[in-house]
């Protein structure tokens, strides 16, 4: 069942700030509570641990005085909102065609050989799950991975190994270009970037 | 206001003159343009996203979709362009892409929207060399049936489901490829019209469970009829093969039904051939025998002669037509009793007006009226179509409803919950209480008086402030007549009408006779939901269910179920109907006017009638309020009573929607759907 949500028996709610809920739907007139949707729900799944559960959803649902299915309809159209549990890292590889003509597939292959998961797979840990996606619009810094909220640029098979390593032994990692590009810079055939003429 | 105001439109080369705010499509239909479509429907509002309806419109470099498209001055539409025909056989290879080619094995086939239309716009073959998508079905309760793959994604359903009904359950997930229509968490779809959905699918994705692989649509006889689940008079069409009705479908009626049918109409057919009363039955030895006709009738002839106008009641039932009460009315003439009981519950009325205890607003009016207050009535059991038909107004007009009754019922949309005291009317009527002032702003205020006042004491109290209340804030006038009672059963405004000329005999006056052991012989014309004791008397049953009438008879009369005789029957709004026969009453069943009208013969007091036609003749002669008055606003109720509110509480009567009538009782769908609704 692809369009399933998880039923989670037993499942506590998270705790939402009411006051940042306000906020949000501050925003939008208040006939209109339902325009809300997205970013609240946005906000429930940052806090219950990056997936909305059914309770989740109702509990959004009721906040803004819709039918759970109209909320559920939002949750499962868009990509971003998961259904299902993921791990505390979310990779998001790019695999539309700019990344995958800057070899896509080969960082594909790296997560693989580093977690042993596959697209929509979760490691046994929890820490790690792997979705492919398409385009993050950010093609010139091709081929992308996002982690969470940020996006890791030009990466390859090695660094890639490197970064998700790092990751795992709890090692500071910085958001970015690998190669160190500021932004899109040119580099040359060996990765230098500063490319003088 | 220039809401009148006609646009000219040119289709097809042909001139003509809509009003504003019609669509392109619409324009084209009233054009005699046939235009094909899938998401398009009248009653629903627009979507746009079939693309089946596109047109070609003068300056526009794209085709444009008719149904979304308003039209307007000027506009030059072809609709069988190279253009058009060309994009639509483009969206027909599309819709065609993941639908399944299992015609032969689905319901649909031969009345299918797709079918149809593929035949004219389909390529034939198919370019498409990739696997079809496939999707598992979905639960959506006992009535519906899935096949989802076969969903071309119209959102009818969706639609329907939400503006119309009420239950927001169902719905679109996913997107693009993976888009699946499907009821919230899969639970089933609880609402008494979810029946409507396997009309409006215009592919076999829903499809009617009960009726599943029963027959293929062009070997049914189709019959326009009338229906007698409850007091609105729903056209039906009875769908019948060898002697079996197989469907039931809802007939277009715009005054009445509009396209809908609840559940209980459509499905509770299959108790027509279950517990069938097919041959005479008497009671020898206390047990029933089947006998003749001619036995039967001398067994009544030996007891009738017996008994005396005091201790003998007819009591006429919630389902029967107006020729077979008229029959019974003066076969008691003819033997001089005169105790008939018109209805088996206590419900008063003042029956001298006509005004005083029909649904004087008519249901057309329901769309006019701005202002509604509901005393007593749960529409959505006792008329789940008069209640969709509030919504309407609710949903396109934001109608204001406020409720006294026992309990706030769920009734799908939203309204003001005023208590469960009536007397607050008086405090209305004076002007002391906030609802006032709606009344007062309202150009057609409504009043509908249902049930739980109906069998209150405080009926007629209830009743004449109501009128009060209207007729202070200008709820009768030429064009309205906001006083409306809500009947529950088919033959109630028959029944009174045909009977309160000659008998007045009601609920509390049987009940005094019973207590003083009066009553010593009963005749049931179709009366199987009484609540009074009368298994120490003589009864004879007469009717076609084999339910609680027929378990105290002591002589049984197969009658005929209403889908097996013609006859007419009185709507809550005075409307008279005919229904049509469909099939043959099973065995030795008569339909009922002959039963009596053989009674009498052998009884010696031959009746004045030997065939339909002549029964209606006098009929319609003694009771010129048979007919139908279009102009019955003119007169208003008058209701004598001394209001002095005894009781003034509602009290809450737990009414099962699915099992209201011996024919609803006996059907096992009805029984499922009232198991998973309750």
């Amino acid at each position: 069942m692809k369009n399933e949500p998880l039923k989670a028996e037993n499942y506590k709610l998270c705790n939402i700030d009411r006051v940042k809920v306000d906020k949000i739907l501050d925003k939008y007139p208040s006939n209109r509570k339902a325009s809300a949707v997205i970013p609240l729900l946005h906000y429930v799944q940052k806090k219950s641990n990056g997936w909305l559960p059914v309770p989740e959803i109702e509990r959004v649902a009721e906040i803004l005085d819709m039918p759970y299915m109209k909320v559920y309809e939002v949750a499962s159209f868009y990509t971003m909102f998961n259904l299902k549990p993921v791990g505390k890292k979310l990779l998001q590889l790019c695999h539309t065609t700019p990344c995958w003509l800057r070899g896509s597939d080969q960082i594909e292959k790296s997560i693989y050989d580093t977690l042993k998961i596959k697209d929509g797979e979760t490691t046994p840990d929890d820490m790690f799950t792997l979705m492919k996606v398409e385009c993050l619009g950010a093609c010139v810094n091709a081929p992308i991975l996002q982690i969470n909220d940020d996006y890791y640029e030009d990466l390859d098979y090695k660094s890639t190994k490197e970064l998700l390593n790092k990751i795992k032994t709890k090692k500071n990692i910085k958001p970015g270009s690998v190669i160190g590009r500021k932004s899109s810079e040119p580099y040359d055939k060996n990765g230098n970037v500063n490319v003088t003429k | 206001m220039d809401e009148l105001r006609n646009i000219n439109i040119i289709i097809d080369g042909i001139e003509i003159s809509v009003p504003q705010g019609s669509t392109v499509l619409q324009a084209c239909e009233a054009a005699g343009a046939e235009i094909p479509r899938f998401c398009y429907h009248e009653k629903l509002s627009v979507a746009g996203n079939c693309r089946m309806c596109l047109v070609e419109m003068e300056r526009s470099p794209k085709p444009i979709a008719s149904c979304a498209m308003p039209a307007s001055d000027g506009m030059i539409i072809k609709t069988s362009s190279e253009m058009v025909e060309k994009a639509r056989k483009g969206v027909m290879e599309f819709l065609l892409i993941n639908h399944p080619l299992d015609c032969p094995i689905c319901d649909q086939g031969g009345e299918c929207d797709l079918q149809d239309q593929a035949l004219y716009f389909g390529k034939g073959e198919t370019r498409f060399e990739n696997s079809k998508r496939a999707v598992s079905d979905k639960n959506m309760g006992p009535l519906i049936k899935t096949t989802m793959t076969r969903c071309i994604h119209c959102t009818r359903c969706v639609r329907f489901a939400n503006e119309v009904a009420g239950v927001e359950d169902l719905g679109a997930t996913g997107r693009g490829e993976n888009v699946e229509i499907s009821t919230y968490l899969e639970k089933a779809v609880t609402s008494e019209l979810s029946g409507n959905l396997v009309d409006l699918c215009p592919v076999g994705a829903l499809t009617s469970k009960p009726y599943q692989f029963v027959a293929r649509p062009w070997e049914l006889t189709k019959t326009e009829s009338v229906d007698v689940m409850d007091a609105i008079g729903s056209n039906i069409r009875i769908d019948s093969r060898d002697g079996k009705v197989l469907r039931i479908l809802p007939k277009n009626n715009e005054s009445i039904n509009e396209e809908w049918i609840s559940d209980k109409s459509r499905y509770a057919i299959d108790g027509l051939s279950k517990q069938r009363l097919d041959t005479p039955f008497v009671k020898i030895n206390n047990k029933l025998q089947r006998v003749s006709w001619d036995e039967a009738f001398e067994v009544i002839n030996s007891k009738i002669s017996k008994i005396s106008n005091e201790n003998c009641v007819g009591v006429v039932g919630n389902q029967v037509e107006n020729e077979a009460i008229f029959a019974f009315r003066e076969l008691f003439k003819k033997l001089n009793l005169n105790k008939i009981l018109p209805f088996q519950k206590k419900l008063s009325f003042s029956k001298e007006n006509r005004a005083n205890y029909l649904f004087n607003s008519k249901i057309e009016g329901l769309d006019k009226c701005d202002y509604l207050l509901l005393i007593g009535a749960n529409p959505r059991v006792d008329s789940a179509i008069l209640n969709a038909r509030i919504r309407k107004n609710y949903i396109h007009r934001d109608l204001k409803i406020s409720s006294i009754a026992s309990q706030p019922f769920d009734l799908k949309f939203n309204y003001e919950y005023l208590g469960c005291d009536v007397k607050i009317l008086t405090s209305i009527l004076e002007k002391k209480h906030k609802i006032s002032n709606d009344f007062e702003k309202a150009n057609f205020p409504m009043i509908i008086i249902g049930d739980e006042v109906l069998q209150n004491d405080c009926s007629l109290d209830v009743q004449k402030v109501s009128t009060s209340i209207l007729k202070k804030f200008g709820g009768f006038n030429k064009n309205w007549n906001g006083f409306n009672i809500l009947h529950n059963y088919a033959s109630t405004v028959g029944a009174i009408d045909i009977l309160s000329e000659y008998s007045d005999y009601d609920y509390s006056a049987l009940k005094n006779d019973i207590n003083k052991n009066l009553i010593k012989f009963v005749y049931l014309l179709n009366a199987d939901d009484f609540d009074f004791d009368i298994s120490n008397c003589f009864v004879i049953y007469q009717g076609h269910h084999g339910d609680k009438g027929a378990q105290l008879a002591d002589v049984i009369l197969p009658g005929a179920a209403y889908t097996e005789k013609e006859g007419s029957y009185t709507n809550l709004e005075g409307r008279v109907q005919y229904s049509q026969r469909a099939i043959f009453p099973p065995g030795d069943a008569k339909e009922d006017w002959t039963i009596l009208r053989a009674l009498s013969e052998k009884l010696g007091k031959k009746l004045d009638f030997d065939n339909l036609l002549q029964l209606r003749k006098i009929m319609f002669s003694s009771k010129t309020m048979l007919k139908f008055d279009e102009n019955i606003y003119s007169s208003e109720p008058k209701i004598i009573t001394k209001s002095d509110f005894k009781s003034s509480k509602l009290n809450y009567e737990n009414k099962n929607f699915f099992m209201t009538c011996p024919i609803s009782r006996c059907s096992s769908t009805m029984a499922e759907c009232s198991q998973v609704n309750g």
